[in-house]
């Protein structure tokens, strides 16, 4: 959907901060804030509540160990159970290895996929980019206007809290598919738009 | 009220000279933007030559079979299994960089942590031809898959080491690529969004996977770095673990013995960190970053050398004595005939081993050394010849005699072949470094941007007063609360 956002950009997480308190303390609403390296503490000044994507991790995990437990242990007592050498058909020991292995593939390969759904991440995935410097050297914030909001003024606080390059954009804030090397892409229509 | 962990003015810098967030990623993504020069040039075409040689060696040997090495009845795994081992060694030094000293806090590592990932891939790609190709009839290498087949279905053995090694080094390259890119996404962000080219922005908007650097994608960045580094980190000591098994659950004497899994890790970290010295003494200097990775760091990869290379040396006289202590007649055969004999046919590969592994790396203790740039580099490679041998002398010199007299093999000495192979995934580990080196971000570029107000030079000389007058406050609070 297309919004409108004033865009500040900050050059140092000093001033970022208390900008950024300041912002939410004024009633104002972050779409967000693009770093070029994480912030820590940044997330909570924002209000934004922990992952839980370690979470996921750890159920992907066991996922893993009960594939690898029940799979090789089916396999050796009920589908083909193989006499090596006398040696029982459930060796729990002889099977540590291989589950130790399925758990930490399940887990990274199930965290990484949840990571790139969570985000919207893949080959391919294009966003508006508020500012080619949020990858470089600055803090970009992005106030979201309603048609209540008063552009000047956000602009004049954002000013006053230490923002060295303002402007105000219409943009996306999904994601679609498209390619960098094109112009920005805004599904423009007449309904859409605040004003 | 700082928001900035300051850090002691007694810890060397970790960047040095004037720097700004800009001129980190000018120093670091500018060398991608230049047009290759000649020494690249020239560098990845003897990469590529040496490639197609070990690909026409493979060829050779998928066409005639593994009678093209000099393998026979009684060393039945030679150079390739030796090379086996040095590879996938060589590649936990970037895990170990990347994972553990992540959770251990290790500032350091930023700046050297991208490239040995990068290494440890490719390491392990190496590494992997090797038992593939041992196979014999590679075609039906599939076999060791675990899936239902028509075959019966006929399972794999999930009791053999062997089958384990399978699962460890594949789970191994999974996890270090996925480690590896994600860290990745956000560096080729800073490429793409540089780009001045219609196809650099079409390649790297593709491989950044559309990364904006939201607050929100940050944080779920930083979950998943530690919690893969907490999985990495006892992978990595569980993949060099497996592949000592493949020696130490066998019943041949000198492979069968309980210390080989932290003996195996602790040589693989040694061999690692030397070629990561290698490689990166030659990045630092042809692009420019001196700044990033300084002398501190070489020096702080020179302890773990140290460190890593004593507890291969007890290891290695530790093993002896069991040898001896054990009374097992063929065990101390094996140690005293066929290792610490010099006039014996591989005495040479025992003694090439410790004066390389043990004996050289002691010099280390001297911190004149360890900060010496060309010295190191000299050790890197000395290391890594060293370790080389120590896999030849635990696989050849444990089998070449073994309980027949009468199928003794006095030689084994490889063909041209098996030579090639070894020479062509040297070929495939430098086109790949060569690649990754003019094409991706050698240097963590927002990892060193994080540190860069605790541990850059400029900063640091800033902050120390800070620093002095927080501890001086902190001092007369206590003496007050004291009273």
């Amino acid at each position: 959907m297309i919004k409108k956002f004033v865009v500040g950009s900050f050059e140092d997480e000093k001033v970022l901060f208390p900008a950024v308190k300041n912002v939410r303390r004024a009633g104002y609403k972050i779409h967000d804030v693009y770093t070029p390296f994480p912030i820590h503490g940044l997330d909570h000044a924002l209000g934004l509540r922990q992952t839980s994507l370690h979470t996921m991790g750890f159920i992907y995990g066991i996922t893993g160990t009960t594939i690898a437990l029940w799979g090789m242990g089916w396999i050796f007592t009920t589908d083909w159970p193989l006499n090596i050498g006398g040696k029982p058909h459930f060796p729990l020991p002889a099977f540590i290895p291989i589950t130790f292995e399925l758990t930490v593939l399940l887990s990274a390969v199930g965290m990484v996929w949840t990571y790139c759904w969570l985000n919207k991440m893949m080959p391919g995935v294009k966003k508006h980019h508020f500012s080619p410097r949020a990858t470089d050297d600055a803090f970009v914030m992005a106030i979201e206007c309603t048609a209540k909001s008063n552009v000047a003024e956000i602009e004049a606080f954002l000013a006053q809290n230490g923002a060295i390059e303002i402007n105000v954009q219409d943009a996306e804030d999904g994601w679609w598919f498209g390619r960098y090397d094109k112009e920005q892409k805004l599904y423009r229509t007449e309904e859409v738009g605040v004003e | 009220m700082s928001l900035l962990k300051y850090e002691s003015e007694l810890r060397e810098p970790l960047i040095d000279g004037e720097k700004n967030y800009h001129q980190v990623t000018e120093d670091i993504i500018g060398p991608i933007e230049t047009k290759p020069t000649t020494a690249w040039w020239i560098g990845l075409s003897i990469s590529i030559a040496l490639l197609i040689f070990g690909v026409y060696s493979v060829y050779r040997e998928v066409v005639y079979g593994i009678g093209q090495w000099n393998l026979n009845h009684t060393v039945g795994w030679g150079w390739d299994i030796t090379n086996f081992v040095w590879w996938i060694g060589i590649g936990h030094a970037g895990t170990l960089i990347s994972a553990i000293l992540l959770l251990f806090r290790q500032g350091w590592r930023t700046g050297v942590n991208r490239a040995a990932e990068a290494m440890t891939i490719f390491a392990v790609i190496c590494a992997g031809q090797f038992p593939i190709f041992h196979m014999g009839r590679v075609w039906m290498g599939f076999f060791v898959m675990p899936y239902p087949n028509t075959r019966g279905p006929l399972w794999p053995n999930f009791n053999s080491a062997l089958l384990w090694d399978v699962f460890a080094v594949s789970t191994y390259f999974t996890v270090s690529l996925l480690f590896w890119y994600t860290g990745l996404l956000p560096d080729l962000a800073t490429v793409r969004d540089r780009a001045k080219t219609k196809f650099r922005k079409m390649f790297y908007g593709l491989a950044s996977f559309g990364w904006t650097g939201s607050t929100k994608h940050w944080q779920r960045q930083e979950s998943l770095a530690l919690v893969l580094a907490g999985l990495a980190t006892p992978l990595v000591l569980s993949v060099h673990t497996i592949v000592s098994f493949d020696f130490a659950t066998s019943v041949i004497p000198g492979w069968h013995t309980t210390i080989f899994p932290p003996y195996f890790v602790a040589g693989a970290i040694f061999s690692g960190f030397a070629m990561v010295q290698s490689l990166l003494i030659i990045t630092r200097k042809v692009l420019h970053l001196e700044d990033y990775i300084t002398v501190g760091h070489i020096e702080a990869m020179n302890k773990v050398i140290v460190l890593t290379g004593s507890i291969v040396g007890c290891a290695y006289l530790s093993e002896l004595f069991v040898a001896w202590y054990s009374g097992n007649a063929y065990e101390w055969w094996a140690f005293r005939q066929n290792r610490v004999n010099i006039f014996s046919p591989y005495g040479w590969a025992y003694y090439g081993m410790m004066f390389c592994n043990v004996a050289s790396p002691q010099l280390f203790w001297s911190r004149k050394l360890r900060r010496n740039v060309l010295f190191t580099f000299f050790m890197s490679v000395l290391i890594n010849v060293g370790m080389w041998f120590e896999r030849f002398v635990i696989i050849v010199t444990s089998i070449y005699r073994d309980y027949l007299p009468s199928s003794w093999t006095v030689y084994y000495s490889p063909s041209i072949w098996e030579i090639g192979f070894y020479l062509g995934t040297f070929g495939l580990f430098f086109t790949c470094y060569f690649l990754f080196a003019k094409f991706f971000p050698v240097i963590a570029v927002a990892e060193i941007k994080s540190i860069l107000k605790t541990s850059g030079e400029n900063y640091k000389a800033k902050m120390t007063d800070l620093e002095r007058m927080d501890s001086e406050k902190f001092y007369v609070e206590e003496v007050e609360h004291a009273h």
